[in-house]
């Protein structure tokens, strides 16, 4: 017959699922902290903020593991969060278990004219109008107002990866019932290879139970490094608003277990609700430089995110990148009058029909082996290819120049050479 | 752990859509004692077997079903010289039964696989789902994040282009399997208990320009858009290498589909695959076509067809000496290949005289 668990073992693993809400580890015994320690590391729930919990007890013997077990800091997602709505209680609170492990950064629109009301317990820099205003100066045309706030995070972030949700989403819950870590999904599939040579019909290998498949060339199964991971939305999809215009009560319930890689010279519309990207990468590639000159706050009545998805996959391709979709899904409230967005999107719609061939027919010189080259190259053929269509791509390519030149003297180094 | 249906009764369709329009090709070397299981759902169709292997067996058809069966015997009869281009001794011969057929779409299973079941426990009709599949459109030009956005509850994401929402034809649907995954032999020796037990609900059009490998074991097509295309290639007795009949057709399906704006779809439906091939003897078979799909690949992701192949079979007579002329250098049997793929299109065109609509063969 096997002894039961003694109560302090018991304990120990309890304060292990609940590291979240634990803000000091001092008043513990040295054994106890020691064992917590070595606890949390087996469990994989060692973050940064954890570490420097147990560092802030001073303790020698944590230290003397911590340089044993050589323990890095390892890099750590950043949560840009438009704020449409000044309360972010409920919103932060239901991400609680998720968030609170990494440091996250809030960046409220300028528009918006409340303060922001945000909960406690939170490792986190908030930046408002001030701020953005301070770090870029007036003479950009870069505007960082509405869903496009978002990128000034981007910017000022120096964590290798990031991942940016809209912050009507909620965490949502897997064919089993159970919750979606989905910042946890998105660093899997950013940290795994991606295949977007040859289509493996099982999808992604890297997932348990799956692999490639008969017919899959050898010379391809090593993968290239994914820059950009797309997840996806239950209940209001990301649809446009003529579409959901068409079907008011449509919500999407459906769960599809797979991740895959959009294969290269492929596009997509890159919804800027819930992704994920190696900011190290293709940092400088997602921009905030197409404004619609009706755009508005609800995501049907914008396109900058299609325009800079579109940008992205360009300049992945070329440079080799991956790039993911599927899961992690979230869930997206209810929110906005499809059809009232219904004027404001027509525009959007049209443009995107002289830009879609532009981007598919879009090529990059060899020399261009950086993302910030590759942008340069992009809005310079903007420029010639749809400056005349449309005095919103003249712009939208001046902004681009504009915001490379924004992340050169204020985005840190500049970004890796694609893989 | 995933299992194969036993209640499929309840859930044959009221009415089989495309009864008359479709036909359901199986090659065979055993048995069709499987035809039981999918016998609410397949009974309204007619069958075409291609026995493979000692023509002198007799393979027993369950009663009840409508069909015809051809061994190696009436091929020869039929094809004659021709009949040089089917493969002997390999389930590639299946593509004879494509090759025979008056209908305009195939629905091709293997003899070990089964009925699936779906999360909720119901059978899955595996033809109902390619059948929908092919009736719907093709998205290839842009990927839509949802996926299918003709299916039931899906619909098209913002930023995709209003312009290709029509979508194109459906040549292709290529369904997967659960329980023993389709792997190459290194795979399988690598992971032999592995099993498939992940049902994706997802139905999605495979990329213009982005090649698959394409598994024969549940695979549907538009014949009329895309037979002539289905040659499975010499493969088995006599020749150096097999388990690249169907990756050989998918490839250059894949290419002529690309080229004349027609669709390719994966994903569901899911049948139940429930026999593990020997890896042993099946690495026998596949190890040259390990090394040479380094070759082959690259040559169809670059090989062009002419703007002016607009018929199916003036494409893959054009693949045929492409074929001939890239890859014989990297063995002599792409030289014999070649000349099987130009034999095919000719029988296929001689037992399928443009304008005539013929009936059923008549059972053995």
């Amino acid at each position: 017959m096997r002894t039961p668990p003694c109560l302090l073992s018991l304990t120990l693993d309890s304060a292990v699922l609940n590291l979240s809400n634990i803000t000091d580890l001092s008043p513990l015994p040295d054994h106890i902290l020691i064992e917590l320690f070595l606890r949390t590391l087996r469990a994989g729930k060692l973050t940064e903020r954890v570490l420097k919990l147990f560092i802030a007890t001073g303790k020698d013997e944590v230290f003397s593991l911590i340089q044993a077990l050589n323990i890095q800091v390892t890099v750590n997602p950043v949560l840009p969060t438009r704020a449409l709505n000044f309360d972010l209680t409920s919103f932060m609170n239901v991400w609680r278990p998720i968030f609170s492990r990494f440091h996250l950064t809030i960046v409220k629109d300028p528009d918006l004219k409340e303060e922001l009301k945000i909960p406690e317990g939170f490792n986190l820099d908030v930046y408002k109008e001030p701020d953005i205003d301070r770090v870029v100066g007036t003479s950009t045309s870069i505007i960082f107002s509405g869903y496009a706030c978002r990128y000034f995070g981007y910017l000022v972030s120096r964590k290798k990866y990031i991942i940016s949700m809209d912050d009507d989403c909620l965490p949502a819950k897997d064919n089993k019932g159970f919750l979606v870590d989905a910042v946890a999904q998105h660093i899997t599939n950013l940290t795994t290879p991606a295949t977007p040579f040859f289509f493996n019909t099982l999808y992604d290998h890297f997932t348990e139970g799956a692999d490639f498949v008969r017919g899959y060339p050898f010379s391809l199964r090593n993968g290239v490094t994914c820059a950009l991971s797309c997840g996806l939305w239950h209940n209001l999809a990301d649809f446009d608003a003529p579409t959901q215009a068409l079907k008011p009560e449509e919500r999407n319930s459906l769960y599809v277990d797979a991740v895959l890689t959009v294969p290269a010279r492929t596009l997509m519309p890159i919804s800027g609700i819930n992704i994920a990207f190696n900011r190290d990468l293709v940092g400088p590639a997602l921009l905030p430089c197409f404004r619609l000159a009706t755009e508005g706050k609800f995501r049907w009545e914008t396109m900058e995110d299609i325009w800079s998805g579109m940008c992205v996959k360009v300049i992945c391709d070329h440079l080799g990148l991956g790039v993911k979709t599927g899961l992690p899904y979230v869930w997206r409230n209810d929110r906005g009058d499809a059809i009232a967005s219904l004027r404001k999107e027509w525009e959007g719609v049209k443009m995107m029909e002289e830009a879609v061939p532009f981007f598919q027919s879009v090529r990059l010189p060899q020399e261009a082996t950086t993302a910030e080259d590759c942008v340069i190259e992009v809005a310079n053929a903007v420029k010639e290819k749809l400056g005349s269509k449309d005095p919103v791509f003249a712009h939208t390519a001046k902004a681009m120049l504009d915001w490379v030149k924004l992340w050169k003297s204020v985005g840190g180094s500049s970004s890796s050479p694609g893989a | 752990m995933v299992e194969p249906a036993t209640a499929t009764q309840a859930a044959a369709p009221a009415v089989p859509q495309l009864k008359d329009e479709l036909d359901i090709v199986i090659p065979t070397i055993r048995n069709l004692d499987f035809l039981e299981m999918w016998r609410p759902f397949f009974q309204p169709y007619h069958l075409i077997i291609v026995q493979d292997g000692d023509p002198s067996k007799t393979i027993k058809v369950p009663d009840g079903f409508d069909y015809e069966l051809y061994n190696r015997n009436d091929i020869n009869r039929i094809l004659g010289p021709k009949a040089s281009c089917i493969s002997f001794k390999d389930s590639a011969c299946r593509c004879f039964g494509y090759m025979v057929s008056k209908k305009k779409y195939i629905f091709t299973i293997d003899d070990d696989c089964f009925v699936a079941k779906d999360p909720s426990g119901k059978a899955i009709n595996a033809l109902e789902q390619h059948i929908k599949n092919l009736l719907s459109p093709s998205t290839p030009f842009f990927f839509n994040t949802l996926y299918d956005p003709y299916r039931d509850g899906a619909d098209f994401v913002r930023g995709y282009p209003f312009s290709l929402r029509e979508g194109v034809p459906t040549a292709v649907s290529h369904g997967l399997w659960l329980n023993i995954p389709d792997y190459d032999a290194p795979t399988q020796l690598v992971k032999p208990l592995e099993r498939n037990t992940r049902f994706v609900d997802a139905i999605l059009t495979i990329p213009k320009g982005t090649l698959f490998p394409m598994c024969g074991m549940n695979l549907a097509f538009d014949r009329e858009l895309i037979g002539p295309a289905m040659y499975f290639g010499l493969m088995g007795d006599g020749q150096p290498i097999g388990r690249y009949d169907d990756m050989w057709a998918g490839w250059c399906t894949k290419v002529i589909c690309d080229h004349l704006g027609l669709g390719v779809k994966t994903g569901l439906p899911y049948i139940y695959h429930s026999k593990a091939s020997n890896p042993f003897v099946n690495l026998r078979k596949e190890y040259k076509g390990i090394f040479w799909q380094e070759e082959i690949i690259p040559f169809f992701q670059q090989a062009a067809l002419p703007k002016d192949c607009t018929r199916v079979q003036k494409c893959y007579i054009e693949l045929a000496k492409q074929v001939k002329a890239k890859l014989s250098k990297v063995d002599p049997y792409f030289d014999k290949l070649a000349e099987a793929m130009v034999t095919w299109i000719e029988a296929w065109d001689e037992l399928n005289p443009t304008g005539a609509a013929l009936p059923n063969g008549k059972a053995k």
